[in-house]
């Protein structure tokens, strides 16, 4: 009798697991759907699900309008760029907070999260007459700084937690066995955190990826990245629903791609420190 | 050369204060055991030596060296800790050349001595493993390795047995204590466990609240223990303590008669008392003995010796092993 009611326990919370899971995927999935369709039925009334004439149109005349790949190229430079700078620094950061912590170490980590819960549009204004005095606007060498800044906190964060796993009697170890400062943090520290750092640079380089204010404020031509890629189908001329749709494709592919395959790693990074 | 000298040397965290300013002197070749009840900073002391934390106050020379503000690597001191350290990601042979790599040390001498020390520890078909598929035991023995290729001025350990289990502790012991022999290398050894610094120790150390209670031999401190804490904490089992009458009688606040000391009779002797529970070992008896006072005594005797609950009997200490205390604790 017990065991019939977990069952159907189980059965109820496997549908709702997938009731919520559908609910967050529908918006992508339709997405999808909509680049597939002409303009007429992407705004059909009522909307067309599966039977309609599918079409692999809207992906040429996005192809043919504008160059997806200096887009593509764009986006993998900012977001590995800023993720790889911003674990360079983050490291040693993480390495004094989590090993030599001082009295206000708590409330540094705090006060660097807490720069994350200011609206980004706050700081715009200063930021772009910066880049301005700097020559750095639509270049990607402004772009790779500025969310390596803005994502620091979190790589800081993430590696602060990954780093407080590890016993310290390890490091000291490497001390007694002459290792230096670098060379304790590149031989010991360093590969025996690789999978927390590896978490942290997935999660990081999405969060570049998907960055769409500043890399849209900041950029012009040069620089854009595939988010200035979609916006720029949602414009001047009347909304194109599925080239929008098709273009907005194109530039999650590669992320989703990447998600999909690296999904074990970014749980356990979303996770880690929760449950140990 | 392994001689190390500290003068002076106080450790303070905070407002707290560790080690009050102690001067200890440790000889080339000696193996030196630092022993005391948990939080009597034994550990403090021993990362003091190592570099790991800094002093307050004081110096430590190393060899006749001022080493007080060198960093533990400039020491060559090497380290054996409690729960071994080893770098999970690196193979054996990786994990005993890394002191050797980092002092850049050609690759045909640390081949050399990685041979050389897999074999002394029973490690040659390990040395492709990686730390976690190891045992308890062989992860030690990894531990020493990784200690003895450096060729130190002199060893450090911290409790370097407590995660094995009864049985693998005394086959290490021994192990440590022949590496002792066979190296003549200075050795500094921190442990709670009095056995272990009776049984490997040349000069034992005992320390309380950071104090030093008394510098000795074993046998020393077996024998004329200072004071109360001494004579408390080293011999297994306990010594008992005894006041009142049978310690004026002797002209002390209190006296102090180790169990082995006490002989039993049926008939007559010094206090009368009833058997409480009796431990049968085979080679000896560890008696519980209630005395009229309401006062426990710890005997041990001979393992043949046929005694029941609850029957009466009478104990003789054995008068010139008697230590007589005054009110202070202090040995009289």
């Amino acid at each position: 009798m017990a065991r019939a009611v977990t069952n159907n326990r189980k059965a109820l919370n496997t549908a709702i697991a997938w009731a919520v899971g559908l609910l967050i995927f529908f918006p992508i999935l339709w997405t999808i759907l909509t680049s597939f369709k002409t303009e007429a039925q992407a705004i059909s009334d009522p909307p067309v699900f599966l039977f309609f004439d599918w079409t692999l149109e809207n992906y040429s005349v996005v192809q043919e309008r504008s160059n997806y790949m200096r887009f593509l190229w764009n986006s993998v430079i900012i977001a590995v760029g800023s993720t790889i700078l911003g674990v360079i620094i983050a490291v040693p950061a993480a390495w004094s907070m989590a090993f030599v912590p001082s009295k206000r170490t708590k409330d540094i980590l705090l006060w660097m999260l807490s720069t994350k819960m200011l609206p980004a549009v706050g700081v715009l204004y200063p930021i772009y007459l910066l880049f301005i005095q700097l020559g750095l606007l639509d270049s990607r060498f402004g772009l790779v700084m500025v969310l390596m800044l803005i994502n620091l906190p979190i790589i800081v964060w993430m590696l602060y937690t990954y780093f407080k796993e590890i016993p310290g009697e390890i490091l000291e170890a490497a001390r007694m066995d002459g290792a230096s400062l670098k060379e304790e943090i590149m031989y010991v520290l360093t590969p025996m955190a690789i999978p927390g750092i590896a978490s942290t640079v997935l999660l990081n380089i999405i969060l570049a990826w998907n960055e769409a204010f500043w890399t849209l404020n900041l950029t012009a031509a040069n620089a854009a990245p595939l988010t200035a890629f979609i916006a720029s189908y949602s414009s001047p001329e009347g909304l194109f629903y599925a080239k929008l749709s098709a273009a907005s494709t194109m530039a999650i592919a590669p992320i989703l791609i990447l998600g999909w395959f690296s999904q074990k790693q970014l749980v356990r990074g979303l996770t880690f420190g929760a449950v140990k | 050369m392994g001689s190390i000298q500290l003068k002076q040397v106080q450790k303070k965290f905070g407002d707290v204060e560790v080690i009050p300013p102690l001067d200890l002197e440790i000889n080339d070749g000696e193996f030196v055991v630092f022993v005391g009840p948990s939080g009597c900073g034994k550990s403090t002391l021993l990362r003091l030596i190592a570099g790991l934390e800094d002093t307050t106050s004081g110096h430590i020379e190393i060899d006749g060296q001022d080493a007080t503000s060198l960093p533990p690597a400039k020491r060559g001191l090497a380290m054996v800790f409690q729960s071994y350290a080893l770098y999970p990601h690196m193979t054996v042979r990786k994990n005993i050349a890394f002191p050797m790599r980092m002092a850049k040390m050609s690759q045909e001498e640390q081949d050399k001595r990685i041979e050389a020390a897999a074999k002394a520890l029973n490690l040659t078909d390990y040395l492709e493993r990686r730390p976690g598929q190891l045992s308890g035991g062989q992860r030690q023995r990894v531990a020493i390795g990784r200690a003895i290729v450096r060729e130190p001025a002199a060893f450090l350990f911290d409790e370097p047995l407590s995660n094995l289990d009864a049985a693998l502790r005394v086959g290490m012991r021994m192990e440590i204590s022949e590496l002792h022999k066979k190296l003549e290398t200075t050795m500094i050894y921190v442990t709670h466990d009095q056995v272990e610094a009776m049984t490997m120790a040349d000069k034992i150390v005992v320390l309380h609240d950071g104090y030093i209670e008394q510098v000795g031999s074993p046998l020393e401190l077996y024998e004329h223990p200072r004071n109360k804490f001494v004579a408390g904490f080293i011999g297994s089992p306990k010594m008992n303590f005894i006041e009142g009458a049978s310690a004026s009688n002797r002209n002390a606040h209190s006296i102090g008669i180790r169990p082995e000391h006490i002989t039993v009779s049926d008939a007559e002797g010094e206090w009368e008392g009833v058997v409480g529970v009796s431990e049968h070992l085979g080679s000896d008896t560890f008696l519980h003995v209630k005395l009229a006072d309401g006062s426990m005594i710890n005997v041990r005797a001979s393992g043949d010796l046929d005694i029941k609950y609850g029957e009466k009997i009478y104990l003789n200490p054995i008068e010139e092993r008697i230590h007589r205390f005054d009110a202070n604790g202090l040995t009289m």
